[in-house]
């Protein structure tokens, strides 16, 4: 699904009194979570709308389901993961993904593809106590998500947006369009076009407001393929900026490198990821 | 006003027509270089001009290069236009609240009427805010936002000397001499590090304005040097577009192929029509707070590359990447005849230098004269 598609209203749980809001992790680096806490004033507004009922990174106060409001930070990537993001789903009302990794298996999903016994036994001391699936996945890979909220991390901002959109009853105003547009917008010069530095930006939803590109760096993909993706044009460029195929691989296969726009493109200049591992 | 005379400024001249604006309480913006690029910004001093610096421009690239003189305005033009000034990307139109007893009030955003002067405005720029006035300030409904923006501009043209590869503004009629509508023009005559301006008043205020500055008559060689300057920028602009009966050949060409040759490469990513100086669209967002009582409506910049702006009902109509780059070359060329009986264009190139795979639409129009497609008939008209 698309990140605008479903906008469901927020319906009160049986008791009287505020929604409630669970906040829930999976294989991530917390940084989503993180995000949340960041919103300063806002995480006040937050919990003056919502009662917060399980948030065990913010607090040691945990009530029992079910939620209004579930946020799921992180990707599917254990047999226990799977177990317990069905029995998340049946006590959400709404179920928003937040991250590039809860929406398209984050950093962690360049394992895909890969022989992961040979990483445990490289990384693991005692390799017989971990227990892992070979692929790291979103979580609408698995069950019905009702909104995604790209980044990595999330935008602070657009999270605030997406809450305060989800308890008016209207759809969050959250942009599909290109990293571009942003750098136009707040006056950042094409770093593609005036340094040639290869840019991820055309193919990417924005999001971080031209975070990169205004720091001179090219986009790295945070926030997943954009509304119309053309990655092969975009790859085409690259090989003018002098990339190798193997580079423009690399370059696709970064956050969102699992997102099917950017893994599809990945593949068309590299044997497929992991076997070259 | 009486017949404009001209007189030549040299760089103190230069100094104090900054210097007289400020005094007539003006905020001056002029070009200065800036992360890798020239834009204009608010400019403390003449110092801040690019002094020795031009531009390389070609199809998705760009390049900052040293000269070897004391010109300051011996570059082309850079990405950013007086649009982001005049039209800017993001302005609140007003900010609704519902207080305890749940009345509504309404808070209009008053835009100020800022005094501002564009010292080193380009010829095609000159043109492409006559273009926005069109549309943004002359029609039935006046933009509120833009008219204030520019109600009290003070323009000083530079007319072009260094064109980029990418110019063609002879064959949009716009430069490189700039045409009516600017207070003042100055021309740069570079001897190494020596310059000098020839400046001519186009309005009475900007003849009051130069009458403030230390000036010298303008010699018969001087006058010479300006029109052989403006002569050898036109020798060295070699993109063009044959403008003939340009809205019905791209009109007769809906069904050609080469859209979709053209959809191959194009990533939709929206550069060309943000960095365009005419590109007047806009999208209106309403923002509610957490609380719910709280609502601001933000205007922002938005281009016919995005499917939100072809969304109706079912969704948007402009689906595929052809339909949208169609919808800008024909709006551009054509059917912007159509509205304001003039092209949307004034062939300053940026949509050619800032498309970051280098979509030309020079190259397009000449492919579309050398190979007519398949006509299609219209039901209505085009927007
Ligand atoms: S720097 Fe990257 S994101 Fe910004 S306009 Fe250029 S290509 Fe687009
Ligand atoms: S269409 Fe291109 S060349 Fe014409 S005014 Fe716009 S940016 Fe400049
Ligand atoms: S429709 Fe497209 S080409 Fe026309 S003014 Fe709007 S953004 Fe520019
Ligand atoms: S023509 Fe170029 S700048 Fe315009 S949307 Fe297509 S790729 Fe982007």
């Amino acid at each position: 699904m698309t990140a605008t598609e479903v906008t469901t209203e927020v319906k009160p749980s049986t008791k009287v009194g505020n929604p409630t809001l669970a906040v829930w992790k999976f294989a991530s680096c917390d940084g989503c979570q993180l995000s949340l806490l960041d919103c300063e004033d806002d995480l006040l507004a937050v919990a003056g709308r919502l009662d917060i009922a399980y948030f065990p990174e913010a607090s040691s106060g945990m009530m029992a389901g079910p939620y209004d409001v579930s946020l799921v930070e992180g990707s599917i990537t254990t047999p226990g993961d799977l177990k317990r993001i069905k029995e998340i789903r049946e006590q959400s009302g709404l179920l928003i993904t937040i991250g590039a990794c809860a929406t398209s298996g984050g950093i962690q999903a360049l394992r895909n593809g890969a022989d992961v016994s040979e990483f445990i036994g490289i990384v693991y001391a005692h390799p017989e106590f971990i227990s892992t699936l070979d692929t790291s996945t979103p979580i609408a890979d698995h069950v019905t998500v009702d909104f995604e909220l790209r980044g990595c991390p999330i935008d602070r901002g657009q999270l605030v947006e997406t809450i305060a959109a989800h308890l008016a009853g209207r759809p969050p105003r959250i942009p599909t369009t290109s990293v571009c547009v942003q750098c136009k917008a707040r006056g950042t010069p094409c770093i593609m076009v005036s340094q040639g530095t290869p840019c991820l930006g055309p193919v990417t939803q924005g999001g971080c407001n031209a975070l990169c590109p205004t720091y001179n760096r090219g986009c790295y993909g945070c926030f997943g393929p954009m509304e119309s993706p053309n990655t092969a044009a975009l790859a085409q460029q690259f090989t003018h900026l002098g990339l190798t195929d193997s580079e423009i691989a690399r370059t696709f296969r970064s956050y969102s490198g699992w997102a099917q726009a950017f893994r599809e493109e990945a593949d068309k200049h590299e044997i497929p990821q992991g076997t070259n591992q | 006003m009486n017949t404009p005379t001209s007189v030549t400024i040299d760089l103190t001249g230069l100094g104090e027509l900054v210097s007289e604006l400020v005094a007539r309480g003006y905020e001056v913006y002029g070009p200065q270089v800036h992360n890798g690029v020239i834009t204009p910004d608010l400019l403390r001093s003449v110092e801040d001009l690019p002094v020795g610096w031009t531009d390389e421009q070609e199809g998705g690239r760009y390049r900052l290069v040293r000269r070897n003189d004391g010109a300051r305005f011996g570059y082309a033009v850079g990405p950013q236009s007086w649009k982001e000034v005049l039209h800017p990307a993001r302005t609140k139109v007003w900010s609704m609240t519902r207080d305890s007893a749940g009345e509504l009030k309404v808070t209009m955003t008053e835009p100020d009427r800022p005094l501002r002067a564009f010292v080193g405005v380009r010829p095609c720029e000159l043109a492409a805010i006559a273009k926005q006035d069109r549309v943004l300030m002359h029609g039935p409904h006046p933009d509120p936002v833009y008219t204030a923006n520019r109600e009290n501009t003070f323009v000083v043209v530079v007319n072009c000397g260094e064109p980029a590869a990418t110019c063609f503004c002879p064959s949009m009629g716009t430069g490189p001499k700039a045409g009516p509508g600017y207070d003042l023009a100055l021309t740069e005559l570079v001897d190494g590090s020596e310059v000098r301006y020839i400046a001519e008043p186009g309005s009475d205020l900007g003849a009051a304005v130069l009458r403030g500055v230390p000036s010298a008559v303008t010699s018969d060689a001087e006058r010479e040097r300006g029109r052989q300057v403006i002569a050898d920028a036109v020798d060295r602009i070699t993109r063009q577009i044959d403008t003939t009966g340009i809205r019905d050949l791209l009109f007769g060409n809906l069904e050609s192929p080469r859209w979709d040759q053209i959809a191959e490469r194009c990533l939709t990513c929206g550069n060309c029509t943000l960095a365009c100086p005419t590109c007047f669209c806009t999208n209106m967002e309403d923002v509610t707070d957490l609380s719910g009582d709280h609502t601001d409506r933000w205007r922002t910049w938005d281009s016919c590359f995005s499917l939100e702006f072809s969304h109706m009902g079912p969704g948007p109509h402009r689906a595929s990447v052809k339909s949208r780059y169609r919808q800008w070359l024909t709006h551009k060329l054509g059917s912007w005849i159509d509205q304001f009986d003039e092209s949307g264009c004034v062939g300053c190139g940026r949509c050619i230098t800032w498309c970051p795979v280098g979509i030309d639409l020079t190259h397009e129009l000449s492919e579309f004269r050398a190979a007519p497609g398949p006509k299609r008939e219209l039901e209505g008209q085009p927007t």
